[in-house]
């Protein structure tokens, strides 16, 4: 990209783009950690999780007031107006993801361990591994400038919802087996659906550095996994 | 390019009809090319902007539109440019009746040293639009509500245009132009020598008078063509390098020096 006559301009830019990278390093580190404590129900760290959430509303909220700065300093045009428009919404995403993931340090310190065991348990850090490469691609498609790779992420998200519907109906047969499992289940069931929407916050994410990159709106047939947990989804956006 | 192509319709859908319109157009002035094989449709009832840096043609072809280009002895113009399909380089068109047709508004404000009456009404009287004095007095006045000035100056007709505070010219040497009822009205930055209010009581009367004028206008202020026009045109170095609906110029450009200009990128 060619350099702004402003030099300043182009550092502006430069910071906002750098928030947005941080906040992406926090929120993969809290859903590894987060996962990691549900496995081997570690408490203490489940709590980290919880903690740094905080961060991500200070980053987010750092990364607001810069961009209507920039706005009202610059008057961006065309393809900076779409990145700064792009970089609010980006925060906004992995803020929620930091929320999501939040949630899931939060039911960690209040599982009963004995369950553990579950075979879904597997799946869990399965579709976390999954929703984990989907945020960090689609941060580096942000970060590359890659609408190709934008849209790669955008295509991929059929895989998480899959697997998602697996557990849902798995974790069912469990509390139709066991009625002791239904809390643990329950959290279970919450968990895997904190870790789908934040495949679907990447979704979006990559849907904006689509817009950033190209001016258009991704548009098309979008592999979606299968329907069955649709009840399940209806309060869903 | 679907959606790039519904964004030139108008908010009802139709497709507005072409005004001016311009095929190879070519200037020179002596030996320097001006403006290279230009060809470009300007729509009725719009406000075309022309944007682009400094020497790149924009204000050249503006004044092709009414020949005032002829008054420059080197200037040389070929092609041909249409009003309503009517070749205005045609040698027996009469320029004068031409340039009542198509008004202009210069940059700085250049109201005649006379009265604020006189300054409307030269323009009906050298073109006999009023048979006695009570129609001159009315389109005058018309012409003075119109340009969104009769407010502030109606008690002062008799005084000097040239007392008037910078944008208040400016509204009169709009009214002044709209007084013989031209079809077209060229504006060459008609808001750089005045202040941020003064802009924006030009740029709501522009807005208002597109309804019945087809409306081009000269602007360095992207800020000021994202504003106040439909279609923009992106001049550089004498070629129209891109033009559109003005919402897509400014969010996402086809042409890449469109983008680097609008963006400020340009060496």
């Amino acid at each position: 990209m060619t350099q702004h006559i402003v030099r300043a301009f182009d550092e502006e830019l430069g910071v906002l783009s750098a928030k947005i990278v941080q906040m992406g390093g926090i929120a993969e580190a809290m859903l590894v950690d987060a996962v990691d404590a549900l496995a081997k129900h570690d408490v203490a760290k489940a709590r980290t999780v919880v903690e740094r959430d905080a961060q991500l509303d200070e980053i987010q909220h750092i990364i607001e007031e810069q961009a209507v700065l920039l706005i009202a300093k610059r008057q961006p045009m065309a393809n900076d107006l779409r990145h700064i428009m792009g970089t609010i919404r980006i925060a906004s995403d992995i803020e929620r993801i930091g929320d999501l993931v939040k949630n899931i340090g939060k039911r960690v310190t209040v599982m009963e361990d004995r369950f553990l065991s579950f075979r879904s348990m597997s799946g869990i850090q399965h579709m976390a591994h999954l929703v984990l490469q989907q945020v960090k691609a689609v941060l580096d498609s942000f970060s590359q400038n890659s609408a190709e790779l934008a849209h790669h992420v955008w295509l991929h998200d059929g895989e998480v919802d899959t697997l998602h519907n697996a557990l849902f109906r798995e974790l069912l047969t469990y509390m139709m087996e066991d009625p002791r499992s239904i809390t643990f289940a329950t959290h279970m069931l919450f968990i895997a659906k904190n870790i789908e929407r934040a495949g679907d916050h990447a979704t979006n994410i990559a849907e904006t550095v689509y817009f950033i990159e190209t001016g258009q709106q991704l548009s098309g047939p979008r592999p979606k996994g299968e329907s069955s947990a649709v009840a399940f989804d209806s309060q869903d956006d | 390019m679907n959606d790039v192509q519904m964004m030139t319709a108008t908010a009802d859908g139709t497709q507005p009809r072409v005004k001016v319109s311009a095929r190879g157009v070519d200037v020179f002035y002596g030996e320097k090319h001006a403006i290279k094989n230009l060809t470009v449709d300007i729509p009725d009832r719009t406000v075309t902007a022309f944007i682009g840096p400094s020497g790149c043609g924009k204000s050249t072809f503006l004044r092709c539109i009414n020949r005032m280009n002829d008054t420059i002895p080197s200037c040389r113009v070929t092609g041909r440019i249409e009003i309503d399909g009517e070749d205005i380089y045609d040698p027996v068109l009469d320029v004068v009746q031409l340039r009542a047709r198509v008004g202009m508004v210069f940059q700085k404000p250049n109201p005649f040293p006379k009265s604020v009456f006189e300054n409307v009404a030269y323009g009906p009287k050298i073109h006999g639009l009023a048979r006695d004095r009570t129609e001159l007095e009315e389109i005058v006045v018309r012409s003075l509500k119109r340009a969104s000035l009769f407010e502030e100056v109606k008690d002062r007709l008799n005084d000097p245009g040239t007392g008037l505070s910078g944008g208040q010219q400016q509204r009169l040497c709009i009214a002044r132009a709209i007084a013989v009822s031209p079809e077209v009205i060229l504006m060459d930055e008609p808001c750089s020598a005045l202040d941020p209010i003064a802009t924006a009581k030009i740029e709501e009367l522009i807005d208002e008078l597109r309804s019945n004028f087809t409306i081009v206008i000269v602007t360095h202020s992207m800020q000021q063509a994202a504003r106040v026009s439909q279609r923009t045109a992106f001049f550089h170095l004498g070629t129209l390098v891109e033009e559109g609906a003005t919402e897509q110029i400014f969010t996402a450009p086809q042409d890449r020096r469109t983008q680097d200009y609008i963006t400020g990128r340009f060496g």
